[in-house]
């Protein structure tokens, strides 16, 4: 029956190059892709896999260095070479986009109305007051509320999801025949994600038109594609039904994606385990205005009395939306932001310590962030980097001991120890965060807060780093504060959870409690978004 | 809106007071003074100048003098200009500096922003390239080179235009002055476009407006340019500011009667209350054209409206 639908988008033997300092990178190897009417097609690869790049060679948005060859197909008509005089005609109104970051993708200077009506306006022609109406249908389709008022908002003034429902409305705008959704949730909290993936279902069963959704995330096209297309540097490694893919993968590759989901458990320590950080009453505010000559400052509370005391051996996953507080919490505890609560380490009281007297404990309270490309100073080389701790915490080390720590260190986060002479841009996501790890492990912490650690990697990469850290812990009987929007890996890596919204913990339990049986009805919600889309 | 510019302008006052003191003082522990003359004036008359000037005063006083009398806009005497007192001889030099300081801005912005934008839409270009030399020429060469090297060309060789002077206060007597005030100003405005510009070219909201098939005029102009005169107009304060004070060296050249000169001789000759007025003139623009940009800054980007 679906094969019977017409092919619109016929893709054959599309390269795409990037001409580069160091050589030509292949980025897309010739590959073939259909799109039918209607459907929806997801292409799926990590990062690197030449998905993103494939739709944007066909819709001649490729960086300067990058060049298209081959053979792109819209009903009868090739992209690849059309001047963009011609390509114009087609971009916007019959193929529309939508993109990853609706933060960045709109402009953030024009309201969004006039975002929305800009496509209708040149396409059909007409003024932008005329347009306005088919504007406010847009909006109501996509679900934002008060239409009429939210017309003039300016993008900042928007949520992240609103933000995406606005791409979508403009994306509609004329009626396409093919939209592209170029990961078009992972920038939004679960909950979210769900509630925009479900909005596409829907626009779609009412239109018509055929989606291309490109993921890295093989888990929400399970209940949203009929057909899944696996790519893998630059190549597609597996095309096929989406049942057949999940059910019976022939690639390893896609295999490997399957299972790349983050398994095990950890077990809880021991209740006899001292307890080695522990907040009570944390609470972090953020002056909102204020100045020399302005009244009416407002104070924000970003952590609400939050109590949490972490044992030796234990893991704590903190999970939570943006904006929960949860990465406040993390730095509230380790002290490195003003925050009122009573404060303990190990035995000693820390609530009034000054950074001066923080900073002989800094070294046994480490921290690593989300973004390894961010967190590392790109003007450094990698020993420089692991090192630095060593020069505060034990200046008596000599030169040749530095290197030989910090060589240990890179064995044991699994890096070549020669790779310390080189730069961090060197190194891809998952080495990189090996190597913040090795910056925290140098100094022998006895806790370390991993703020989003594996956020920013592939899945397959995540794995890997998830196996790294319980090894360390096992082997340094380490304690972890693990703070994640990501609830696969916090129940992978935790034996004890708090969620957090809004500044408070909703609930909290050890993991098996939380993710068998929750209790509070936001606790469903976020697992049911992480696990059942 | 109206608060927010009653509030910048209460928090002038505060950093006048600050600019007017430290000057003040600044300038008064400066060796010499103002009657520290080649072959030095007999005891006798130099402390009757002295007296005359209340420079005999302690210094404290002499503060507290300045201010009170700054408050009502008395500037004081000039030590120099013996006929005229400061508010005189700025109110009488200012016109002219501000009438040509404004032409050379508008050639500045218009001429840098043009440039800076072409440079950016053919990156790494020949016209690219180009540009950016003589944009390099612009803020390397000082004026004391390109205002002589233009008298040379245009009104010796050439004589197509007047060496100086401000003759009738006709454009042809502006020109030279002009381009030579505004070159430099120029190649700054080229370099912060073509900059910010290659920065706007390269966001995802470019990439929308260009997936969603728009033209590349609007792309360019409605979308990139807007955002891209966001760090111009931040420089648009400061050079305001300097260019419609007037330039020492400039004016000196084309022999402009405005204000510029006075900041040097003021300062050389140690002409306290002159160089206090200068500075508080400065002060003022500065402060002004600050406000004036916060406000064009929030009619361009929604995201800092002072409401």
């Amino acid at each position: 029956m679906a094969d019977m639908k017409e092919t619109i988008l016929a893709v054959r033997g599309l390269k795409v190059n990037f001409s580069t300092p160091d050589g030509t990178v292949e980025a897309v190897k010739g590959i073939d892709l259909d799109v039918r009417s209607g459907e929806t097609l997801a292409v799926v690869g990590e990062s690197g896999s030449g998905k993103s790049q494939t739709m944007m060679g066909i819709m001649g948005l490729l960086a300067n260095n990058g060049t298209v060859n081959g053979s792109a197909r819209y009903r009868g008509q090739e992209l690849v070479g059309l001047p963009p005089k011609a390509l114009n005609q087609v971009r916007g109104s019959k193929i529309t986009m939508i993109f990853q970051e609706p933060m960045t993708s709109l402009d953030p200077l024009y309201t969004i109305g006039r975002q929305i009506a800009e496509p209708i306006v040149h396409h059909r022609g007409g003024t932008f007051r005329q347009a306005r109406k088919r504007v406010l249908e847009l909006l109501e389709l996509v679900g934002i509320p008060e239409p009429g008022r939210r017309i003039d908002s300016y993008p900042h003034e928007l949520s992240g999801g609103q933000r995406q429902r606005v791409m979508i409305a403009m994306a509609l705008a004329n009626e396409p025949d093919l939209l592209i959704a170029d990961e078009p949730t992972t920038a939004l909290d679960v909950t979210i994600q769900a509630q925009i993936l479900d909005l596409l279902k829907s626009l779609q069963k009412r239109f018509g038109m055929a989606i291309v959704l490109i993921t890295h995330d093989l888990g929400i096209v399970k209940h949203f594609a009929e057909r899944v297309a696996v790519m893998r540097r630059g190549e597609v490694v597996e095309q096929g039904k989406t049942a057949d893919i999940f059910e019976r993968p022939q690639a390893d590759y896609t295999k490997m994606l399957l299972a790349a989901e983050p398994s095990g458990r950890k077990a809880p320590p021991a209740d006899s385990a001292p307890i080695i950080l522990e907040g009570r009453d944390v609470c972090v505010d953020y002056q909102i205005g204020g100045g020399l000559f302005r009244g009416g400052t407002s104070v924000f509370r970003a952590v609400d009395s939050v109590n949490l005391r972490l044992k030796e051996g234990q893991t704590i996953g903190v999970v939570g939306e943006s904006g929960s507080g949860k990465s406040t919490l993390g730095r509230a505890l380790l002290r490195l932001l003003p925050s009122s609560g009573h404060y303990r380490f190990g035995t000693t009281d820390i609530s009034g310590f000054d950074r001066g007297q923080m900073r002989p404990l800094r070294r046994t309270l480490q921290l690593v962030f989300q973004d390894p490309y961010g967190s590392l100073s790109p003007r450094r080389t990698v020993g420089e980097i692991i090192t630095e701790g060593l020069y505060v915490h034990e200046p008596e080390l000599s030169r040749a001991d530095r290197d030989r720590r910090a060589i240990e260190a890179l064995k044991e986060v699994g890096l070549d120890p020669a790779s310390r002479n080189r730069y961090p841009h060197e190194f891809s996501g998952g080495q990189r965060q090996r190597i913040a790890i090795a910056r925290a492990m140098i100094l022998k912490p006895k806790v370390v807060i991993l703020d989003e650690p594996t956020s920013a990697l592939d899945r397959s990469v995540q794995g890997q780093v998830i196996e790294l850290l319980r090894d360390l812990q096992r082997k340094h009987g380490l304690s972890y504060i693990f703070i994640s929007h990501d609830l696969s890996v916090v129940k992978a890596m935790s034996d004890y959870v708090i969620v957090m919204k809004n500044g408070k913990i909703v609930e909290e339990g050890h993991t098996d409690a939380i993710f068998e049986a929750p209790k509070q009805p936001y606790t469903k919600t976020l697992i049911g978004a992480a696990f059942n889309v | 809106m109206i608060s927010f510019i009653l509030r910048r302008l209460a928090s002038a006052v505060p950093t006048l007071f600050i600019v007017v003191t430290i000057s003040f003082f600044l300038m008064r522990f400066a060796p010499g003074g103002p009657f520290n003359l080649e072959r030095p004036l007999p005891p006798q008359t130099m402390a009757n100048l002295m007296k005359t000037y209340q420079l005999d005063q302690p210094l404290w006083r002499q503060y507290v003098h300045y201010l009170s009398n700054a408050v009502t806009g008395d500037f004081g005497p000039s030590y120099i200009y013996k006929d005229n007192n400061v508010a005189e001889l700025i109110g009488k030099g200012l016109p002219y500096s501000m009438e040509l300081g404004f032409y050379a801005l508008l050639l500045a912005v218009i001429g840098g922003v043009t440039a800076g934008t072409i440079a950016a839409l053919r990156q790494n270009s020949v016209l690219d390239f180009a540009i950016m030399s003589v944009s390099t020429i612009g803020v390397t060469v000082p004026n004391f080179v390109v205002g002589p090297v233009l008298t040379l060309v245009f009104a010796i060789v050439l004589a197509w235009l007047p060496a100086g002077g401000w003759g009738d206060g006709s454009l042809r007597f502006l020109i030279l002055p002009m381009i030579a005030l505004a070159l430099p100003q120029l190649a700054v405005f080229a370099r912060l476009t073509r900059g910010s510009m290659i920065e706007a070219l390269h966001t995802d909201h470019i990439r929308t407006a260009k997936a969603y098939g728009l033209p590349s005029r609007t792309v360019v102009v409605t979308h990139a340019m807007r955002g891209a005169m966001l760090p111009v107009v931040s420089y648009l304060a400061p050079c305001a500011a300097a260019l419609l004070t007037g330039s020492a060296v400039v004016e000196t050249i084309f022999t402009i009667p405005g204000v510029g000169r006075y900041f040097v001789l003021g300062a050389i000759n140690r002409d306290y209350t002159l160089v206090m007025g200068t500075v508080i003139l400065v002060a003022i623009f500065v402060i002004v054209f600050n406000l004036l940009v916060d406000i064009l800054y929030g009619l361009l980007d929604p995201r800092v409206r002072h409401d």
